[in-house]
């Protein structure tokens, strides 16, 4: 039932989307880089999401995009259009806030028609578009509520519906699901998605959570000090990461200390491919995903470099994570439920790791043993 | 924010402030400037009127009731407020809105509204207890309660009133033990607060004085205007010094931690409204 | 032994501790309660009884005695000076407190401000007087400053005791609680707002006209109307600053409780003493109203 209502309401709202291209933007706050040169293609209506740690520049991306603040160098590109030096109300942008950004003393409704009011329309197309903006996000019953009157999930779909009522070029999401909670959050992140797909806009989400801009992007950013160090879609982030940062930030990972020798890296006595065989020779840290560890508990289980005891099991669902003390560094391996549950705590173990290629960082490299 | 729209707001922010300080400033400075003037016009700056404060008997002995007041205003304040406040915390917590609601209630009856219908009772009293101006106190405390009220509610807030008393009155102590040896010196500076406050509030009190016809210092310094004008500027800046630094003091140090919430006292007032005017 | 003395202790506390136990209670709040009965509720009820006793039982006289035109007069006076000097302090101490908000909210500006007016919202009465009389008094610092100047303030007459005079001094204390009232209203206007309205199109006049003007509007004018009330019941301040002649309420209230003028009618005091309760009651009964929507909006 939504999705016919839904659709007819696109009619209206949809606008073929717009390319998006981020010229090397610099920006800087009292000596502090924010942005350092940071370029990005967005097709048209692709979503992207810009993650990274506090403090990466990826909220000043986004706001240099709405024109909320002034690049010192660099250029937003909007649909072939130069924005750079235009101001955010004549810029054509939908934004969706962290939190608390409905106007407090209008009704939702009259939220959504606030951007259509700033452009004159009249106020019986107003009310009838916020109508259908409002059934877009599921929330056609709500129209006369207040946002104190509202969940916090409710406020945000209103605030969706209030940034695609203007019918923008480009969609801005900054944070919009990090002030709710678990259950909440994973429900808005699909239904965004869903209305993102439906309205085919162009649209930038900025995110600190790595599960939510996995779920939700067509292509994943990940930014760290100012820059975005690496660009793809979700499953290459996460499967081949292109440096250490990424490695890190994206998913769980063990840091086995290691020596380099000859384009491969030494691990305990397992040798390992690397990502980038033209490594110099020396003691570094390889990063390897707990999926490319494998546990087995029969056979040999004399003191060995790859030989430990489980010391915790934690249930994920179809798969456990089972945590393995090698006696000078602990090991996280993810596993199979049912193979997990066979190796309780104190099991002697035998581990291997997968030849997969793997990255290598050398910031603690020094203190090493093998 | 553009860099224009922030350049205007930062000059509209220069202009608002220095015109403001200068408005609150310069009465001040004023002040000085005339307690410090000769006797004719062009005479050298003098102290003259400074030093002839000691000088008036009725001054001296108006400064030492004043301070009587404000003394007995504290104390008693302290002795009525604190244990009731603590009692209704930990045992009678149906009447916390009850109790709120009446020590706040004198800042929305006009001070001089109060004095209307306090001149029987004052006459009575005068006539057939004693006629002292110490009798004043009894309605200062009045004066300072809501101020008094917020000032120990928000110390009460800050600590666990009830599992503190339950503490120790499971290790053996009496109510009086966990009131003055338990309570009472974990709030200290909310006690400083209202203590402060109560003294600021009764050296500027003028106008139950001048209706009930007792002589305390503003009073005093009202009707030495009338005849010495410097001495008595000079007098009204030692006394607004003397309560600046209370306030200051006070302003600095014990601000409440916590903001008794305005919809839930049924009289939100701000509590700085209703002072010694 | 132990099944027989259990039964025993509980039947010997049952009912001495649900004798006493409901007494004790409020004996505790009793000292409190008789006090403020005594100080507080009684001389209220001494000024609202008194205002319908007349010389010989209840009567209406009092109240029927209003309707002079001196004490119309004294009414009109007070409202007017009290209404001109909330509105001004009201819009001006907006302002200030519009140039603190808009800095560091840790900062050591907003910090001094907010001290400052505390203890200045605190200031008045004779004092307050003083002050003003020694800075634009007939030979007030900044009187004789513009009058060597060729500017006579006074050309049309000394205004500092009169009126206009009043309204001027009350704005110092009026100006300091309007920033201590204010401001916790304008902290509660979220940045998001703004930058909502710009990314849907509103400029700078959009936002205060359809956002921030109508969020701030409840606030406004429950300060103002707090600033009113304040003013309204001030009486020290014009008792040592006033010529006579011209009285608002208190003054002549006052006028009217001591028997040095001559014409001491305690039951008139009264009266008008009840005219001051019921304006003050509306007043707060209207700014409490709308400080409950403040408080919805802007948390």
């Amino acid at each position: 039932m939504t999705t016919t209502v839904a659709a007819a309401a696109v009619g209206t709202a949809t606008r073929a989307g717009v390319e998006v291209r981020l010229e090397n933007l610099q920006r800087r706050y009292a000596g502090v880089t924010a942005l350092d040169g940071l370029s990005l293609t967005m097709a048209p209506g692709e979503l992207v999401a810009l993650l990274g740690p506090s403090g990466c520049g990826k909220t000043t991306a986004l706001r240099l995009v709405a024109g909320l603040e002034q690049a010192d160098s660099g250029r937003v590109v909007v649909g072939g259009e130069d924005v750079t030096g235009q101001p955010t109300n004549k810029r054509d942008v939908g934004m969706v806030f962290q939190a608390y950004s409905l106007f407090p003393h209008l009704t939702a409704w009259q939220n959504v028609a606030f951007g259509l009011q700033m452009r004159k329309v009249d106020a019986r197309q107003r009310r009838q578009r916020a109508g259908e903006m409002l059934e877009l996000v599921g929330l056609s019953g709500f129209a006369d509520r207040f946002a104190h009157q509202l969940s916090g999930g409710q406020q945000q779909r209103v605030a969706l519906a209030r940034a695609l009522a203007i019918q923008p070029k480009v969609l801005l999401l900054d944070e919009p699901l990090s002030a709710l909670d678990a259950k909440v959050r994973a429900r808005l992140r699909d239904e965004i998605r869903r209305v993102q797909l439906e309205v085919g806009i162009t649209t930038l989400f900025v995110s600190h959570d790595q599960e939510e801009a996995l779920a939700i992007a067509d292509r994943v950013g990940v930014m760290h000090s100012g820059r975005i160090e690496q660009l793809g879609p979700p499953t290459t982030i996460y499967s081949r990461p292109a440096t250490p940062f990424v490695a890190e930030f994206v998913g769980l990972t063990n840091r086995l200390p290691g020596v380099v020798r000859g384009g491969e890296v030494d691990v305990r006595g397992s040798r390992l491919p690397l990502v980038q065989p033209d490594t110099a020779d020396g003691p570094a840290i390889a990063l390897v995903r707990p999926e490319a560890v494998s546990v087995a508990s029969g056979g040999e289980t004399a003191a060995a470099p790859l030989v430990g005891t489980v010391i915790a099991t934690a249930f994920l669902g179809a798969t456990s994570r089972v945590t393995i003390d090698l006696g000078d560094i602990t090991v996280l391996a993810q596993l199979p439920t049912s193979e997990a549950t066979a190796l309780p705590a104190g099991t002697r173990v035998r581990i291997a790791i997968r030849a997969d290629p793997v990255l290598i960082s050398r910031d603690e490299a020094a203190p090493e043993r093998a | 924010m553009t860099r224009a729209r922030r350049l205007r707001l930062r000059v509209f922010r220069v202009i608002v402030l220095v015109l403001g300080g200068a408005f609150f400033l310069v009465p001040i400075g004023a002040m000085f400037e005339f307690s410090t003037r000769g006797n004719r016009v062009g005479a050298p700056r003098t102290l003259e009127a400074w030093t002839t404060i000691v000088t008036y008997p009725d001054l001296l002995g108006a400064i030492r009731d004043s301070l009587g007041l404000a003394t007995i205003t504290s104390v008693g304040m302290l002795v009525l407020l604190l244990p009731t406040m603590i009692w209704v915390r930990l045992r009678l917590p149906r009447l916390k809105r009850t109790i709120e609601f009446l020590c706040l209630l004198p800042l929305t009856i006009p001070a001089i509204v109060l004095v209307v219908g306090l001149s029987p009772v004052y006459r009575w009293m005068a006539i057939n207890l004693v006629d002292t101006i110490f009798l004043l106190s009894f309605a200062y405390l009045i004066l300072v309660l809501p101020f008094a009220y917020r000032a120990l509610d928000a110390g009460l807030s800050a600590i666990d009133v009830k599992t503190l008393s339950e503490a120790a009155r499971s290790l053996g102590a009496g109510w009086g033990t966990v009131m003055f040896r338990v309570i009472a010196p974990n709030m200290a500076s909310a006690l400083l607060n209202a203590c402060l406050l109560s003294v600021a509030l009764v050296l500027g009190e003028f106008t139950f004085a001048n209706l009930l016809s007792y002589l305390n210092l503003q009073v005093e310094i009202f009707q030495l205007g009338l005849a010495n004008a410097g001495t008595s500027i000079a007098v009204s800046v030692a006394s607004l010094m003397f309560a600046f630094i209370l306030l200051v003091i006070l302003s600095f140090f014990g601000r409440p931690r916590k903001r008794v919430a305005p919809e839930r006292t049924g009289l939100p007032y701000p509590i700085a409204a209703a002072g010694p005017r | 032994m132990i099944a027989a003395g259990n039964p025993d202790v509980k039947t010997a506390r049952r009912p001495r501790e649900g004798g006493r136990r409901f007494p004790l209670h409020w004996v505790g709040a009793l000292p409190f309660l008789i006090y403020v009965a005594l100080f507080l509720l009684l001389p209220t009820a001494i000024v609202v009884v008194g205002a319908f006793v007349g010389k010989a039982g209840p009567s209406l006289s009092n109240i029927t005695d209003l309707n002079q035109q001196f004490v119309l007069n004294a009414f009109v006076s007070s409202l007017l000076i009290s209404t001109a000097s909330a509105v001004v302090g009201a819009v001006t101490g907006a302002l200030l407190a519009y140039a603190v908000a808009t800095g560091n909210p840790r900062g050591v500006l907003r910090r001094v401000v907010s001290s400052a007016c505390g203890v200045l919202a605190q200031f008045g009465g004779v004092t307050l007087a003083f002050a003003f009389i020694a800075t634009i008094g007939s030979v007030g610092f900044i009187r004789l400053w513009l009058q060597e100047r060729g500017l006579d303030i006074y050309a049309n007459g000394v205004w500092l005791t009169e009126l206009p005079g009043l309204v001027l001094v009350y704005t110092y204390f009026q100006i300091p609680l309007m920033v201590l009232v204010f401001l916790p209203a304008l902290d509660g206007i979220r940045p998001q707002w703004r930058e909502a309205t710009e990314s849907l199109g509103g400029g700078t006049w959009h936002y205060w006209r359809y956002v921030a003007g109508p969020l701030l509007a409840p606030a406004f004018l429950g300060a103002t109307l707090l600033l009113f009330a304040n003013a309204f019941s001030a009486y020290a301040t014009a008792a040592a600053l006033i010529s006579q002649g011209n009285p608002i309420v208190p003054i002549a209230i006052s006028n009217f409780l001591t028997s040095e003028t001559g014409r001491n009618n305690p039951g008139l005091a009264q009266a008008l003493a009840l005219g001051m309760v019921v304006i003050v009651a509306i007043v707060m009964t209207l700014y409490a109203l709308l400080q409950r929507r403040t408080s919805r909006w802007l948390r």
